[in-house]
């Protein structure tokens, strides 16, 4: 894909600590005018690439660009994309009143109406202390603050992972309004599958450093089948189907196949397939031999 | 950002009003009797030889004043010490520490100009408050420094306001103290991205600094006055009553008034230090006599008369290397200068630093 108009676009990134290699490699585009959830195990690259995304860190390798500019280049390129950090930090001493008034002055395009009619919303007070806030609205406070700035681009990295259910739903629920109500181009990560399944319209994987499945939330969906029948080999298997997974109990064979077509072989039992189990199946350790199949062998 | 900066410092800004306010009432309650004591002993119209007079103010001043002397000693050295710690230190890396430089960078203002603004107003307000500190210290503790400059020996322990500590608490240099004090800390910060350890290692960089500076760099940032002059008779001959020990007063004391001695020595023709020589304030004495002289000073003048031509024929000289007390005001704004390099030296790399590696 070479959109010029990408929401991010990386090619060959790379961010060296030391000897050790945060994220090595990683080529990908993340599409603008969608919600994109980036999903992957701990130490996948997730929060180096949005660090290197939003110009927090320099790449050690490689490129990325968002929106078509390098990260954090100048106020303008600044003013374009909002940033939510992991752990939603927020000045501690400084009240809820201080942090719109921080908005207001740092930033050219800044909602007022915004920001107040969000925090009215949520009821927090003011004149509270960003430091007696909860998590759930220090969370809230930091999302209002990158979503009053008007940005073209919402990066948000982990930003419920430490909230109960409760204010997770709340804050997906603003979250969603503002995709509604905004043109916004976003991109979460999270570990949390579940997460991004109520906003996501786009998911990217991210295993190693490198894209393991990308595509349209509903359309990963929609081509792949969860199949159950008598037991038999991968081999076996039309070469329109791609095997994903295999697990093998018994007499029992269950595949999980990427396939465009569908799956009409009356031998099998065909399930759709949630997008958690989906996800879990691409983040599992590629197995040796066919790169992207993992095999599961239950004991009978 | 200017805003932000200053919502962020008001807290630290309070606490330094409320210091300089602690001072201003104590000098203006103590310091015009100081002032009225210093007029009424003569010293304002004082000419020539007002070592006495001098003298006589010193010893009439109550003992809270020569606490509070003490006492501005303490604070001219800690201010810079402590706003390098709780100002400098914290600057950059709380933020760094508590993730809030993730808020700040993500505004629509880059982390350049942020760095800036905050090194700029919070660096300049450092300075103005060691200078509005100097300001009063040396209002208030004038008549006595002036008092100590105007003898040649010292006074009850007051030294001349160009040697140490006394040149380091007063005049312009506790602002360049200050300004380095401050981006020491900011770079220590940013370097070691931890609040405690950057202050920390502000607090011993600072000290090991203020230590080297008036021994090592000081003496020379202007070129000292020298003077050589030969010794070849004695003045007089001391006999200590107790030990009976006899030592012979080789040169009178150097007596330049306020100024700032780096080396007194006698010296032999191979242009060797003298061994066994002490400084007294009466002047130069030899402790072990040569030959020649020892037990040579019986009564009548034959045995004195011995010891001088012993004397004259070692050729000794006496070497002084000094600051002149006018210099007061020129090594005054030359260290300024050099400590304001220096922050501005250290203020840039903490700019550079953040720009190129841009800390996660």
């Amino acid at each position: 894909m070479t959109n010029a108009t990408a929401a991010v676009e990386a090619r060959g990134l790379g961010k060296r600590y030391g000897r050790r290699w945060a994220l090595a490699g990683c080529t990908l585009t993340i599409p603008a005018g969608q919600v994109t959830g980036l999903v992957g195990p701990n130490g996948a690259g997730k929060t180096t690439l949005i660090s290197l995304a939003t110009g927090m860190l320099a790449p050690t390798t490689g490129t990325v660009e968002v929106l078509g500019g390098a990260p954090a280049s100048g106020a303008g390129q600044l003013a374009r994309v909002g940033y939510v950090a992991q752990g939603t930090p927020a000045y501690a001493g400084l009240s809820v009143a201080d942090h719109l008034r921080l908005g207001a002055r740092l930033n050219p395009r800044w909602d007022a109406g915004l920001a107040r009619r969000r925090i009215e919303e949520l009821g927090l007070d003011l004149r509270q202390k960003a430091g007696k806030l909860s998590g759930g609205q220090r969370a809230q406070l930091a999302l209002t603050l990158a979503l009053a700035k008007r940005p073209e681009l919402l990066i948000l990295d982990e930003p419920i992972a430490s909230l109960d259910p409760v204010a997770r739903r709340e804050f997906l629920q603003v979250l969603m309004n503002a995709v509604a109500e905004q043109e916004l181009s976003v991109v979460m990560s999270s570990h949390q599958v579940a997460d991004l399944e109520r906003v996501a319209d786009y998911l990217i994987v991210l295993v190693g450093s490198r894209v393991r499945v990308e595509g349209g939330v509903e359309h990963l969906l929609a081509t792949h089948h969860l199949l159950t029948g008598p037991r038999r080999e991968a081999a076996s298997l039309p070469a329109s189907q791609q095997v994903i997974t295999e697990s093998h109990a018994g007499r029992q064979s269950t595949f999980l196949v990427r396939s465009s077509e569908p799956v009409i072989d009356p031998a099998w039992t065909a399930e759709e397939i949630s997008l958690e189990d989906l996800v879990l199946a691409y983040m599992g350790p590629a197995a040796t031999g066919s790169p992207g199949i993992r095999t599961l062998e239950a004991r009978p | 950002m200017i805003w932000l900066t200053w919502r962020q410092f008001r807290p630290q800004a309070a606490v330094a009003a409320i210091a300089l306010a602690v001072v201003a009432i104590v000098a203006a309650a103590t310091g015009p009797g100081i002032a009225a004591a210093y007029t009424s002993s003569g010293l304002p119209d004082c000419h020539a030889s007002c070592g006495t007079d001098a003298s006589n103010f010193i010893a009439g001043l109550n003992r809270l004043d020569l606490l509070l002397y003490l006492g501005s000693f303490l604070l001219m050295y800690l201010a810079p010490a402590l706003m390098g710690i709780f100002w400098g230190a914290p600057l950059i890396a709380r933020e760094v520490e508590t993730g809030t430089h993730r808020v700040a960078w993500n505004q629509s203002v880059t982390r350049t100009r942020w760095i800036l603004v905050k090194l700029g107003l919070v660096g300049l307000a450092a300075m103005a408050t060691a200078g509005l500190l100097s300001l009063m210290v040396s209002w208030w503790a004038g008549p006595i420094n002036h008092a100590a400059s105007l003898s040649s020996g010292q006074i009850s322990g007051l030294v001349p306001r160009l040697d140490a500590p006394v040149f380091d608490a007063r005049g312009v240099v506790p602002l360049g103290y200050a300004a380095f004090a401050f981006a020491l800390g900011v770079t220590a910060g940013v370097l070691l991205r931890r609040t405690l350890p950057a202050m920390a290692v502000t607090l011993v960089a600072f000290a090991v600094i203020q230590l080297l500076v008036p021994n090592l760099v000081r003496p020379h940032l202007l070129p000292p006055a020298h003077l050589t002059a030969p010794v070849d008779s004695p003045i007089g001959v001391n006999v200590n009553a107790g030990t009976g020990q006899e030592s012979i007063q080789l040169a009178r004391p150097f007596a330049k008034p306020g100024a700032w001695v780096l080396s007194d020595v006698i010296t032999t023709p191979s242009g060797a230090q003298l061994p066994n020589v002490t400084f007294t304030p009466s002047g130069v004495e030899l402790t072990v006599l040569p030959g020649g002289c020892s037990g040579a000073f019986g009564p009548g003048l034959t045995g004195l008369r011995a010891c001088r031509s012993v004397l004259a024929a070692m050729h000794l000289r006496q070497s002084v290397t000094w600051q002149p007390a006018s210099r007061f005001w020129p090594l005054q704004w030359l260290e300024t200068g050099l400590y304001l390099v220096l922050a501005a030296g250290l203020g840039w790399v903490s700019v550079a630093q953040l720009r190129r590696r841009r800390a996660a």
